[in-house]
């Protein structure tokens, strides 16, 4: 173990034990937004540390999760136009789309890659003029600013061979559109880690001044999201405050937000499970519309189909937890998914099939 | 021999074939079983059992920090024979070869696989060559087979594996992968990243000597890595296995690495390690006689067969907390070995 593991490990039993007391009796359902935190809590099986009063439910944080169908069956349907070469990261390479996966299309002769950065699209464009690349942008605030330097990048060089799919969203619209809904009583959120760095954690004060409910921007150790709970059970009144002091600041990254507001502009957009919640996503602005691969390719995504039995949008919008799905680890399982909560590896399904209960 | 690359030709059958295999893997594995041509070898039967295996091998690239395709050829099958604690008798070598691939490449690579073999004290017995034309089979693809003696009388499986059963490990995971991935040039790391691969046999034989009928499993962690190895291992003896977290050997670029792309190293390929199941009753000899070994220098406890949760795998992390360990889904990294 590095030495900052041995010192998170330190303080995980001491922290673990003041939350126990900080919460005594009562009852509190806090949610997370990010991923990343729904990986780190089932990593760490942090839930079996903590006491049986607080429930931690899975929010819209994973960017794969949340992109609806009739996106999803557009990146298939521009996978399969002869002359594209779909880039993708590699995990919506396996999410059910209406009628198949990117990786299904893969063995049939769809040109999909899969790339760890939009500058190695740009790449592959750029050493195969002959294709046309098309990205498929999803991610949110953390994401978006590298979509648009490789964007940039490609408009630099005169690599007109590259679009880019944005299916890209922004963090602050869906726990808008979940408090409006009313459905789960939410008593705080763990504010994403990744995303804050990018806006800064004063985009989330709305929770407080329009909701009444607190936030603390937490980083990804387990000492990390103990601390933030602990600090969320311990607030007196709600308020938005940050844990992960050494990436987060209440103004954020201003060089990624600029960026950002040069390449794209915000737009109505539809989250599965959620709906559509206007100027929730991002869209290419104007002065780059020649980049959009929605305007240069004429495709015909078909009529979306929901998987049937699939409560994918119940878990997202933290009102249900995976087991309780019906088709939760029999018919749906990672190695054979239905929804994209269980294929992703950020997805809360994935997560909670990985740390069932061991006992018995 | 016309130019310095392979045509077609080679693959004929006839003169220019007879050419490259005198030329090239005769002159390479240099033993007087494969020196007389023959299309099958004869060996003397060792008299017990014996263990047979194969595998082919279609890493990319070809070559990468600490290993080649050459050497995982060998190591592999050695390995695998090694995991039904039978010695290396004889290997056999079936290429394929693209139409073009420049002869220095291929002799480099021959090269390496008899340094491998002699490590691992077998010879390369027989062989194939196939051309195939350009643009296909990626260089080259290279199956191995292998046939060992077994050296031991008593059953070496998961169905021997009992509760309380001590489980170990060679060394430090997620080092082929690791080096592989490095060397495909898709990132541009900084990172000391070796391949583990090489021929086990003398560590498990080593082993084998320290534990007696105390070991009860023996496998290598190639694809699906650790995981696989346990998950399997606990579905077969329908067992539960615990690991700690902590105790399993990471190294620091590795780690590194994993962190970076968010990779698990418990479910990368290993090229160059053990997993034991051995008796409580000799797990320590066995673990010294691991330590003592120049590719065991590293070993580990680093877990339990265990009666609760039969059929999974748990591990406990180092806050205490457990969770599952279940078989990696799909493929994580394309044409590791």
């Amino acid at each position: 173990m590095t030495e900052k593991d041995r010192q998170a490990a330190a303080q995980v039993p001491r922290l673990a034990a003041a939350l126990a007391e900080a919460a005594g009796n009562r009852s509190f359902t806090f949610m997370e937004v990010c991923g990343t935190h729904t990986m780190a809590i089932a990593r760490y099986g942090l839930r079996q540390l903590l006491p049986p009063g607080i429930r931690l439910v899975s929010g819209p944080g994973c960017p794969v999760c949340v992109t609806a169908m009739p996106d999803l069956d557009t990146v298939v349907a521009m996978a399969r136009l002869p002359e594209v070469t779909l880039c993708t990261f590699g995990d919506l390479v396996r999410v059910p789309a209406s009628h198949t996966t990117l990786a299904v299309e893969r063995a049939a002769g769809a040109d999909v890659r899969v790339v760890y950065s939009a500058l190695d699209a740009v790449q592959i464009a750029a050493d195969e003029p002959r294709r046309q690349v098309v990205f498929a942008g999803i991610g949110f605030e953390t994401t978006a600013p590298t979509i648009a330097a490789a964007l940039l990048t490609a408009w630099e060089q005169g690599v007109v061979n590259f679009s880019v799919l944005s299916m890209h969203k922004t963090m602050p619209a869906p726990l808008r559109a979940l408090l409006d809904a009313g459905e789960t009583q939410i008593s705080g959120f763990i504010l994403p880690g990744h995303v804050s760095v990018i806006t800064g954690s004063d985009v989330f004060n709305f929770l407080v001044d329009d909701y009444g409910v607190g936030g603390v921007v937490a980083g990804f150790g387990p000492q990390d999201v103990l601390g933030a709970l602990l600090a969320l059970v311990r607030q007196q009144r709600p308020q938005i405050s940050i844990e992960y002091t050494r990436a987060v600041t209440s103004q954020g990254n201003r060089v990624a937000q600029q960026i950002i507001a040069q390449v794209f502009e915000p737009c109505d957009a539809e989250w599965r499970g959620l709906g559509m919640i206007p100027e929730s996503g991002l869209r290419l602005s104007p002065a780059y519309a020649g980049f959009d691969a929605r305007t240069r390719f004429a495709v015909d995504p078909g009529e979306p189909r929901e998987p049937a039995g699939c409560r994918c949008g119940e878990v997202l919008r933290g009102l249900v937890d995976p087991p309780e799905c019906a088709l939760f680890g029999s018919n749906c399982t990672p190695e054979e998914p239905i929804g994209a909560c269980m294929v992703s590896s950020e997805g809360s399904c994935a997560a909670y099939y990985r740390y069932q209960d061991l006992e018995g | 021999m016309t130019g310095d690359r392979v045509l077609i030709g080679h693959g004929s059958g006839g003169k220019l074939y007879r050419d490259l295999v005198r030329d090239v893997f005769v002159a390479a594995f240099a033993n007087p079983v494969l020196e007389r041509l023959d299309d099958a070898a004869a060996l003397a039967s060792p008299g017990g059992r014996i263990a047979l295996t194969t595998d082919a091998h279609v890493v990319q690239p070809l070559e990468f920090p600490g290993g080649d395709i050459g050497r995982l050829s060998v190591s592999g099958t050695v390995n695998d024979l090694a995991t039904a604690a039978a010695r290396p008798l004889a290997l056999a070598a079936a290429f394929i070869i693209e139409e073009g691939f420049l002869l220095a490449d291929l002799r480099r690579l021959c090269a390496s696989m008899a340094r491998t073999a002699e490590e691992a004290c077998v010879p390369i017995v027989t062989g194939d060559t196939k051309v195939v034309q350009r643009g296909l089979a990626d260089g080259l693809y290279i199956t191995t087979t292998g046939v060992g003696e077994i050296v031991v009388d008593h059953d070496v499986s998961a169905a021997a594996v009992r509760e309380g059963d001590a489980v170990l490990l060679s060394g430090s995971i997620g080092d082929h992968s690791a080096a592989v991935l490095a060397a495909r040039g898709e990132f541009h790391f900084d990172l000391a990243l070796q391949s583990d691969c090489a021929p086990l046999w003398s560590l498990v034989e080593g082993a084998l000597a320290a534990g007696g009928t105390a070991v009860r499993f023996l496998r290598d962690p190639t694809r699906g890595g650790l995981t696989s190895v346990l998950a399997e291992l606990a579905e077969s003896a329908d067992l539960g296995v615990e690991i700690e977290e902590e105790a399993v050997p990471v190294s620091p670029p590795v780690r590194a690495l994993c962190e970076l792309l968010g990779y698990d190293p418990f479910v990368l390929a290993n090229e160059g390690k053990m997993v034991l199941v051995v008796g409580p009753e000799k797990a320590d000899e066995v673990l010294a006689a691991l330590r003592r070994h120049p590719l065991g220098a590293q070993a580990a406890r680093i877990g339990a067969v265990t009666s609760a949760h039969p059929r999974r795998v748990a591990l406990r992390t180092a806050f205490g907390t457990r969770r599952v360990l279940d078989m990696p889904i799909g493929e994580l990294l394309p044409r590791i070995c």
